[in-house]
């Protein structure tokens, strides 16, 4: 079978469309928790041609527009200290913090290496036994195991000049929170597949029965995201609030039970400072305190000053679903993905540059 | 008497020293093993400051270009025939017939001669395919450190008559758009050969000179509006720049998008869109629309051009910008490229 091929099929996808217009009878908001999800349904142009019953919240599942300023503060002041590598993921490159970025910082002399895995660091500290090598470890459930692969080699191997700058969050809390706000109204979510394939079912049915909403575990091809809606639809108009797996190829019901072992060998739970959404309780991870010397922030004592979002960049009501990103005043026209003013308008997974990227209308006639 | 050993060092180098940079006997050396050998013709050896070419009554097409790509060889091809087949392309894309080039080289101190010579010897079998003539140089040679092994800079001159006449303002509703081969091959394959990755494919650059598909179509076509290489930025940021330029809507097809599977694969999985994705040996074809299929068939009887494909049409001479249809009917925008995607492709 190929997937690129076989779940943007025109044909299952017109199958699909209709059979979420035959079963939509009342007003349902879905809140589609990925910015991957938010990034295909964009892509594929998926929201106009759903039923006007049906309603799309774009949720807050992009590691890039959660981090907060703090940690981008402090990933700039590791990498202008004298003898430090950074190693960052490319997405984080443009983020603003602190009216900074690390691309400008790079460009001033500073040694920052874009990598595609964290393990890649680890050759880079390797190579550079007298320098300082930092990895800026962002990321959700999804990508916590991949640092734990991380910590794994650095403990064993003992690399004495590797750490981790950590911003890591887990979703079900920060879910649970959203829901809670006033005048956000969620009546079903999409749950990720890739977070579900390593968290599996459980929390999500534990969140199902807390909301009273039907949740549907998501791939983030057209057809799977289509499928999911068709199934949140079909169990809210049944009247249940459970959680279904929309993506049984991907995902078994226990998840991945070795990376959450060894993701709680090396992190424990903690509250977690979302970009646009302050602070959640038992919404993030941070090293254990025997793993406390590969935490960058004790090796290099960061004592970031904090400073608040632009007042006028509204990701936190984008992520509560209590406006689109077009209704920020600065969309489109002082924040674009050249000159980003939110994290949501840099990373590709944002859910401002899916819609300044793909639903941007053309130029008026002249 | 025993006389002491002479003082005076050897010659024989195998990796460029400052010296291969300094205008003396070395660079003479250099000039005359390496470059002379491998680009031999009657202009270059005028061994004069620089080339004087015969008179032209056509006009002429002039353009420059300069090579930094990392790694210096990756599959398909290296830093040598790129930097000839990419200038002889930009020449081509305006239609003319590349006649000379000149190839200047900045060389870190430390570079294997053999290295050169390798490149050297790609360029002299680039120049030979593309049939042109490489009629001037320079070296420059920087210490360790101060760039990276090799950068190439290559500037062209090439001739055409008067009833070609290719540029924005030609473009009009209606025009059939072609591209001459599969999408994102070069940038994908720059990509896999970066250490990093490591991930293995079967895939090459598709780095060519397109003499013989431009030649054969505009022999028989000469009302072509626009010829362009999408390169840097891929073909969505091309088309956003014809499109701007000529102030009209271009709508492409998905559907009929012609794209390597690896390609479409990897980038699936490194988040990249191959309409972004630069390409070295593919051209895009804006003409009027009944021309199209014979266009098309041109194209297509060139080894390089079998892929080609129509994949979309000139919409509307009013907005500006380039639109994707989608399977299910709907449009979206398809925009420039924003920030760097791959830094030192070509």
């Amino acid at each position: 079978m190929r997937y690129d091929q076989s779940f943007r099929d025109s044909r299952y996808l017109s199958t699909l469309l209709q059979a979420i217009r035959q079963k939509s009878r009342s007003p349902i908001r879905i809140m589609e928790v990925c910015g991957g999800q938010t990034h295909a349904l964009s892509q594929y142009r998926i929201e106009e041609l759903l039923p006007p019953t049906v309603q799309m919240i774009h949720g807050p599942g992009c590691p890039v527009c959660v981090t907060p300023e703090e940690t981008l503060s402090e990933a700039i002041a590791i990498a202008r200290t004298p003898g430090t590598i950074l190693c960052t993921f490319g997405d984080m490159m443009r983020v603003p913090g602190n009216n900074e970025t690390l691309q400008q910082i790079k460009a001033e002399g500073a040694d920052i290496r874009i990598v595609y895995s964290p393990l890649d660091s680890l050759h880079t500290a390797v190579e550079n036994r007298d320098k300082q090598v930092v990895f800026l470890a962002v990321g959700f459930e999804t990508t916590a195991p991949l640092y734990t692969l991380l910590l794994h080699e650095i403990t064993a191997r003992h690399i004495d000049n590797l750490s981790l700058l950590t911003s890591l969050f887990t979703i079900p809390a920060a879910i649970s929170f959203l829901a809670q706000e006033p005048d956000c109204g969620i009546d079903g979510l999409l749950a990720a597949g890739h977070v579900c394939s390593i968290s599996g079912l459980q929390e999500y049915e534990r969140l199902s029965e807390e909301l009273q909403i039907p949740i549907a575990v998501t791939g983030f091809e057209p057809a799977d995201l289509l499928f999911g809606i068709y199934r949140v639809i079909e169990e809210k108009e049944q009247g249940n609030c459970r959680v279904v797996n929309a993506y049984r190829r991907a995902v078994p019901h226990e998840g991945n039970p070795m990376a959450r072992q060894e993701t709680a060998r090396f992190f424990v739970p903690c509250e977690s400072n979302w970009r646009g959404l302050g602070i959640i309780p038992n919404s993030g991870l941070k090293l254990r305190p025997q793993y406390e010397q590969y935490d960058a922030r004790k090796r290099f004592a960061c004592n970031p000053k904090s400073q608040a979002q632009p007042s006028v960049c509204r990701v936190g009501d984008i992520m509560k679903g209590k406006i689109s990103p077009c209704e920020c005043p600065l969309f489109g026209n002082r924040c674009t993905p050249d000159n980003p003013l939110g994290a949501s308008m840099v990373s590709s997974e944002g859910a401002c540059a899916a819609f300044f990227r793909y639903r941007t209308p053309l130029k008026s006639p002249i | 008497m025993k006389l002491p050993d002479c003082p005076i060092p050897s010659q024989n180098h195998n990796r460029i020293v400052m010296a291969h940079g300094g205008g003396g006997r070395l660079t003479g050396q250099l000039i005359e093993r390496v470059f002379y050998r491998a680009f031999a013709n009657q202009w270059l050896e005028q061994a004069h400051d620089g080339a004087t070419l015969p008179p032209t009554t056509s006009r002429m097409a002039f353009t420059t270009d300069s090579f930094v790509v990392t790694p210096l060889f990756f599959p398909g091809g290296n830093i040598g025939d790129l930097a000839v087949n990419g200038t002889v392309n930009d020449l081509l894309c305006c239609g003319a017939k590349p006649l000379y080039l000149s190839a200047a080289f900045i060389l870190e101190e430390g570079l294997p001669i053999d290295t050169l010579q390798r490149v050297v010897q790609s360029m002299r079998e680039a120049a030979q395919k593309a049939g042109v003539a490489i009629v001037t140089g320079d070296t420059k040679v920087v210490e360790h450190g101060k760039c990276d092994q090799m950068y190439i800079n290559t500037t062209g001159i090439g001739v055409l008559p008067d009833y070609i006449e290719i540029g924005l303002h030609r473009v009009a509703k209606g025009d059939a758009v072609i591209v001459t081969g599969n999408i994102g091959n070069h940038g994908v394959t720059i990509l896999s050969t970066r250490d990093s990755l490591g991930f293995e494919s079967t895939l090459q650059s598709d780095t060519a000179a397109l003499t013989s598909i431009v030649a054969a179509l505009l022999a028989e076509i000469p009302d072509v509006h626009i010829l362009r290489d999408p390169t840097r930025g891929g073909l969505s940021s091309t088309l956003n720049e014809i499109a701007e330029g000529a102030h009209v809507t271009i709508t492409l097809d998905e559907a009929t998008l012609p794209i390597d599977t690896p390609v479409r694969t990897a980038c699936e999985l490194l988040g990249l869109d191959p309409l972004y994705v630069a390409n070295e040996g593919i051209m895009l074809i804006i003409l009027p629309d009944r021309y199209a299929r014979r266009a098309l068939q041109i194209v297509q009887n060139d080894p390089l051009g079998t892929n080609s494909r129509i994949i979309g049409h000139v919409t509307d001479d009013k907005r500006p910008g380039v639109v994707l249809k989608l399977p299910l009917g709907q449009t979206r925008i398809l925009d420039m490229l924003s920030g760097e995607q791959l830094p030192r492709i070509c």
